[in-house]
């Protein structure tokens, strides 16, 4: 059907061309890849930041020489072994903190609904723990074994706040009590370690990065690699999605199958960065809200609240490590920032008058 | 334009769990005029929207559009050609109304694809079309309840589909605008062609805009046919248990509806 002038009305407002629809979305659009190019700047710069700064200064040239493979006295072993595997899993995992919580946000039209929130993370976390600590599984062990907990819990979150159909607060709901409950198996699996380890209690408790080493990174980055594109591919169905599963249907969306691969994808993503990385905390939480307040409305949110994630992550673990006299795991910094916002949150949708 | 489809339900059985809301329900629905499905609460009338539109798989029975089952046809493929706006849509938080009316396009678009003019063009002419141009900036949630029904009209209209079913969409605004949404769908009907059915509760302005008047009671079409065949006293004693007079509508010419309650009433004259 061509744009037939039938339905002009023919006396009052103007009539509207498709070249006025198109400025207005041009400069939304123009906005949103003015402020993804921005963070993407900042999450290089944060990168480069934590691969130069810290006890010792290596200069750039140092650094770069580093990465690409060269012997360099001193920088080889601070730069390449410590603070690359590092700074890599902080952008990853913060990359995929930052996606899956927003899709999950985005999915259920509700910003406490996170999978930081909703226990998938304690799943996670708790598969994790007792993977390590208790059955002395390492590397890609971990991973499927974070990854089956998580998707349980997911799974189990969703039945348990199944009553003909699934809204929104009941999932909430049993979602904190259900997180409540794998964080005292993530406490319980700790207090079998055999010798009480502090590090790895921060870890599985708020989330840690000390000691990343390669083969904690490489299966975060791979995830990443093969999930994001995924979720990035289904964008246009979760915008949908957002107006209702009714309105998303007679759009076209099949709404089910969208609604399993989105949560597959996003639980997965989850799953591969806290078995590397813990629960790091309100990283999921925070992004999308982030991202959306300096994006603005209307369009996707995905690729923003993944840098954001990144972002924060890599400024968090940076303030943790040096900025505040004792080192602080990334989860506690991350924690007191997203600790707040949740209060707010739940203040504010009480002043609405709505429960949750 | 191409020739309007047809859309008719055969045999149709739909239920929710084990509760059973439509029996085999057989309709043809008008091709190119206004359909209004009227009856009382939980008669089943936006079950049987619902189904048409292939929001739910039927128990039994069929529905089908040109020829084909719509529960076996593609998603978007359907949704080019049959568009439904639910009876509570939901706008997210701060979209703009351009941006809201574009998500009518998502059946028009693949995965890759990217917007193009004819995207721009759609939207404009649904703008125009339900006079929200000048809103076109706004966000959605500061609007009022009229205006933000002729957004989510303007929406259904961007997806350009020849077939438009309505859930009420009157529910929640006041007489002036009530009139106003029912004006608009009149001439996108008239201009267009396109074959509209909707489920209205006001029996006076469903008989007064509905080209065709469908009366469903019990999960079952008691009466359809024109307005003045359909609405009459018996009709709205069999389908709301209601007494009343049904006279003729002094602008239209439509039957009008008056309910007789216990209270308010004259002694009936001894005349």
């Amino acid at each position: 059907m061509s744009a037939d002038l039938l339905l002009r009305p023919t006396t009052g407002s103007p009539v509207t061309s498709a070249a006025d629809v198109a400025r207005g979305r041009t400069r939304r659009a123009r906005r949103r890849r003015t402020v993804t190019l921005v963070l993407l700047v900042l999450v290089v710069a944060g990168f480069a930041v934590s691969l130069m700064f810290g006890r010792t200064f290596y200069p750039a040239s140092d650094v770069l020489r580093v990465v690409l493979g060269e012997q360099v006295p001193g920088a080889s072993f601070t730069v390449g072994r410590l603070r690359l595997p590092r700074a890599v899993l902080a952008v990853f995992a913060g990359f995929a903190f930052g996606l899956a919580g927003v899709t999950f946000q985005t999915m259920l039209r509700n910003p406490l609904a996170s999978p930081d929130v909703i226990g998938i993370s304690s799943g996670a976390s708790a598969a994790a723990a007792v993977g390590i600590i208790v059955l002395g599984l390492n590397g890609t062990a971990v991973s499927v074994l974070a990854i089956v907990a998580a998707l349980g819990v997911a799974l189990l979150v969703y039945v348990l706040a199944f009553r003909d159909g699934v809204v929104g607060t009941r999932l909430i709901l049993m979602g904190i009590g259900v997180a409540a409950m794998l964080d005292s198996v993530t406490a319980y699996a700790l207090s079998r370690a055999a010798e009480w380890d502090l590090q790895e209690a921060m870890r599985w408790l708020t989330g840690s990065l000390n000691g990343a080493g390669w083969n904690q990174v490489v299966p975060t980055v791979v995830a990443v690699l093969v999930l994001a594109p995924v979720l990035l591919w289904q964008s246009r169905n979760l915008s949908a999605l957002q107006l209702g599963e009714d309105t998303a249907a007679a759009l076209g969306v099949r709404v089910e199958r969208t609604r399993i691969v989105l949560i597959v994808a996003a639980v997965g993503l989850i799953a591969f960065a806290t078995a590397a990385a813990g629960p790091i905390a309100f990283v999921a939480f925070l992004s999308g809200p982030i991202a959306a307040r300096i994006v603005g409305p209307g369009g996707s949110l995905l690729v923003p609240s993944a840098l954001v994630g990144a972002l924060l992550v890599l400024v968090a673990d940076f303030v943790g490590q040096y900025a505040l006299g004792t080192r602080y795991p990334v989860g506690v910094v991350t924690g007191v920032l997203g600790a707040p916002y949740l209060v707010y949150l739940i203040v504010r949708t009480h002043r609405a008058g709505s429960s949750l | 334009m191409t020739t309007t489809p047809s859309l008719t339900a055969e045999e149709l059985c739909l239920g929710y769990g084990d509760r059973t809301v439509v029996s085999d329900l057989d309709l043809a629905v008008a091709p190119g005029a206004i359909t209004v499905i009227v009856g009382a609460n939980a008669c089943g009338k936006s079950t049987l929207l619902r189904a048409m539109s292939r929001l739910l798989t039927p128990r039994a029975g069929r529905v089908v559009l040109d020829g084909r089952q719509v529960h076996r046809m593609p998603a978007k493929e359907l949704a080019r050609t049959l568009g439904l706006l639910p009876q509570s849509p939901i706008a997210p938080e701060g979209i703009t109304v351009a941006d809201l009316v574009g998500r009518g396009r998502h059946p028009h678009q693949g995965v890759f694809s990217r917007w193009n003019e004819r995207d721009d063009a759609a939207v404009a002419e649904a703008l125009d079309a339900t006079q929200t141009a000048e809103l076109a900036d706004r966000a959605v949630d500061e609007l009022s309840g009229g205006q933000r029904q002729r957004v989510w009209i303007a929406m259904a209209l961007a997806q350009q589909t020849d077939v438009l079913l309505l859930d009420e969409p009157t529910t929640f605004l006041d007489p002036s605008h009530q009139v106003e949404v029912l004006d608009l769908l009149t001439d996108l009907n008239q201009a267009r062609g396109t074959t509209i059915v909707m489920v209205l509760h006001d029996l006076n302005l469903a008989a007064r805009y509905a080209d065709r008047l469908v009366a469903m009671a019990g999960g079952r079409v008691h009466a359809q046919g024109e307005p003045a065949e359909v609405l009459t006293e018996e009709t709205v004693r069999a389908v709301f248990g209601l007494e009343s007079r049904v006279i003729t509508d002094p602008t239209s010419g439509r039957p009008l509806m008056l309910p007789i309650g216990r209270h308010r009433v004259f002694e009936p004259a001894a005349d």
